[in-house]
């Protein structure tokens, strides 16, 4: 081979890979300016968002005076994004809690106990991983209506329990099953009961698969507005973040300053849980999509 | 072997306050469980404490409701009469749920969805032939079909080829985390941030929306994104394509990943460049992962309401079939065509349950 070709196939490697770098970074930063916008203009006063484009503060971004917490202080306090925060993780933290508990103990049995009509109730709860929520708002909103539950947050937490459940079943088992016989005989021996092998033993090795289905299912809480709206409403004391917000579109569509402001707010737990357990979430998400 | 007595004693007093506590804490936790449901509700109770009550009681109640049920299961008298019934314990809570809130749920609004509006009298298919007639609804329909051609395509091929283009570059991680960021934020929110990008101003004053600041800096004119069809429900797709593309690249770039080495560098030695190279080996070698999510972002589209119900309500045509439901449901009061709405809904995904049973049969017989 002589030097001139080799040029050439240097020269040609070096412009696909700076044509590789220079498309990934168009593509990260389609992925990332939407949200990068929504952040900087909620930073800035109602005049300045409707006067000019948020992009020109990148010019002078050292000039402290254009920037305010205004719209943060007006959002939580008079729209009712504080209260809404609040109720959001009241609605949030058992809906995630209770379904990993009730799964835990069904995949427990089903994967270490021995039962009649096992195999035939593990296929319909795989079966009822995909089916649609649709389906169950109309016969659950008219059963709570007789218990008096519509509108108050144990409904909520029922409600996505049982939703939630056949994902969860899913996946825990997947890794519970797993888990290898002779540790579980090998309790047993020592006298454990099965309450006892899952509350200490189980948990603790399946700790991972719950990390992975918790993250997922605090996010899934967190931003749904289905359920929320349905079934907790959109009353002050109750709504959570995403039914608030999606209020606020209604009242105040042009009032930049505050949905700005709100839409972040509603956006820094799920994205501090999602940075912090990203590990989790990855792999909780590739479990899950095993499924078909 | 000689037991003293003293031991007996110690055995029996502890076996009388076991005995005791087995049967104060049921109703204990019954009472408390009402006071604190009764707290919850009430709108006087201060916001904070309600909060701490709600949480103990929602992480805790459950935990000690299954201590209760194992713990009088394991008092009864006989070894068989416990290990037949502990199961139950343990699945018949999930299995209750399940039949409470997905089970009953299908059978009623398939139910539902053969009576007039106030679910009193039959009217047979009449809400089925409503649905498909009604010129509104007939656009929700076409939309539905438009979301799931145009968002799981855009969704899947871009997954893959961003999957396919990371993995090549070094700061993969980086990258990749920046895609599938969006997966964090709520429809409602990236409905926010959208809004914000589609935003609009009369021509005479700065545009603050970016779409409209690019298209003005080519010398175009301003227009509102959201106003006319099809350009609003392209719009409208946009965001769920940016929130759905990092779930279908994550999968796809571990599948990637998977894609045995030799078998590329066989397919080199061959003379195959890199674009035969994906197509030829890299395609058929992950095709079951390509199904699995191309299976799950359809599922996801076709239940699309969040983005519909924050972004245009389903006005300007931008309707499809959840936000319809939602607006049978709330805005009409007619049960009878939001339940024939959502059965349309339940029978688009049987296939998909059909395959997951038959996948974990197989999955059973392999073992």
């Amino acid at each position: 081979m002589n030097t001139h070709s080799r040029a050439r196939q240097v020269l040609r490697r070096v412009l696909s890979s700076s044509a590789l770098y220079t498309i990934v970074i168009l593509i990260c930063a389609l992925w990332t300016i939407p949200t990068l916008g929504l952040l900087i203009s909620s930073f800035r006063s109602a005049n300045d968002i409707n006067s000019s484009g948020w992009w020109t503060v990148l010019g002078q971004p050292l000039e402290l005076s254009q920037w305010t917490l205004e719209n943060y202080r007006e959002v939580i306090s008079s729209s009712g994004m504080g209260t809404a925060f609040v109720n959001s993780l009241i609605a949030t933290i058992p809906a995630t809690v209770m379904p990993i508990t009730v799964a835990a103990f069904a995949a427990y049995a089903f994967a270490w106990m021995e039962f009649p009509g096992r195999d035939v109730l593990f296929a319909i709860v795989v079966g009822l991983i995909v089916m649609p929520l649709q389906m169950a708002l109309i016969p659950v909103l008219r059963l709570y209506t007789t218990l008096d539950l519509t509108g108050t947050f144990p409904g909520v937490w029922l409600a996505h329990t049982g939703f939630g459940i056949p994902m969860a079943v899913y996946l825990l088992y997947s890794f519970i099953s797993q888990i290898p016989r002779d540790l579980i005989e090998a309790a047993k021996i020592d006298g454990a009961s099965h309450f006892q092998i899952l509350t200490t033993l189980v948990i603790r090795i399946a700790a991972p698969a719950i990390a992975s289905f918790a993250v997922f299912q605090f996010l899934w809480v967190w931003n749904d507005l289905l359920i929320s709206l349905v079934f907790l409403g959109t009353s002050r004391e109750t709504a959570t973040m995403t039914v608030r917000l999606s209020e606020l579109v209604g009242t105040f569509g042009q009032h930049w300053h505050l949905l700005t402001a709100g839409a972040f707010l509603s956006m820094i737990l799920p994205l501090l849980v999602f940075f912090s357990l990203q590990r989790y979430f990855v792999r909780g998400i590739l479990a899950g999509s095993v499924k078909g | 072997m000689v037991v003293k007595k003293q031991d007996v004693r110690n055995v029996d007093a502890k076996a009388v306050t076991r005995f005791l506590v087995s049967l104060v804490a049921p109703v204990a936790t019954f009472f408390i469980l009402k006071w604190s449901l009764g707290f919850i509700r009430d709108e006087a109770s201060p916001k904070l404490l309600t909060m701490l009550v709600a949480l103990a009681v929602g992480v805790l109640g459950i935990w000690v409701l299954y201590w209760i049920a194992n713990d009088w299961v394991s008092r009864l008298p006989f070894g068989r009469l416990r290990e037949s019934l502990l199961p139950f314990v343990f699945v018949g809570p999930a299995v209750l749920l399940l039949l409470v809130f997905m089970v009953y749920p299908t059978v009623n609004t398939i139910y539902l969805s053969l009576f007039e509006k106030r679910s009193d009298n039959f009217v047979g298919l009449d809400n089925y032939v409503y649905i498909f007639t009604e010129p509104d609804i007939r656009v929700a329909f076409q939309n539905n079909i438009k979301w799931l051609i145009v968002v799981t395509g855009a969704c899947v091929s871009l997954g893959l080829a961003i999957a396919v283009l990371v993995d090549r570059v070094r700061m993969e991680g980086v990258a990749k985390a920046f895609i599938f960021l969006p997966m964090a934020i709520s429809s409602a929110g990236a409905s926010v941030i959208w809004r914000f990008i589609y935003a609009f101003q009369p021509v005479s004053r700065a545009q603050i929306g970016l779409l409209n600041a690019i298209v003005v800096a080519f010398d175009g004119e301003p227009r509102g994104w959201l106003l006319r069809p099809p350009v609003n429900s392209l719009a409208l797709m946009a965001i769920m394509i940016w929130l759905q593309t990092g779930f279908c690249m994550v999968v796809m770039s571990a599948a990637i990943k998977g894609v045995p080495r030799e078998l590329l560098e066989a397919g080199r030695m061959d003379g195959c460049n890199e674009f035969q190279l994906f197509f030829n080996v890299i395609v058929p070698y992950i095709r079951g992962n390509v199904i699995t999510v191309t299976t799950t972002v359809l599922i996801a589209v076709l239940k699309v309401f969040d983005i519909v119900y924050v972004m245009t309500r389903g006005n300007y045509d931008t309707e499809v079939i959840a936000n319809r439901m939602y607006v049978e449901m709330y805005r009409f009061l007619n049960f009878g065509h939001g339940s024939a709405l959502a059965v349309v809904l339940f029978l688009a995904v049987i296939p998909a349950i059909v395959v997951n049973i038959r996948n974990l049969r197989r999955q059973r017989s392999g073992q």
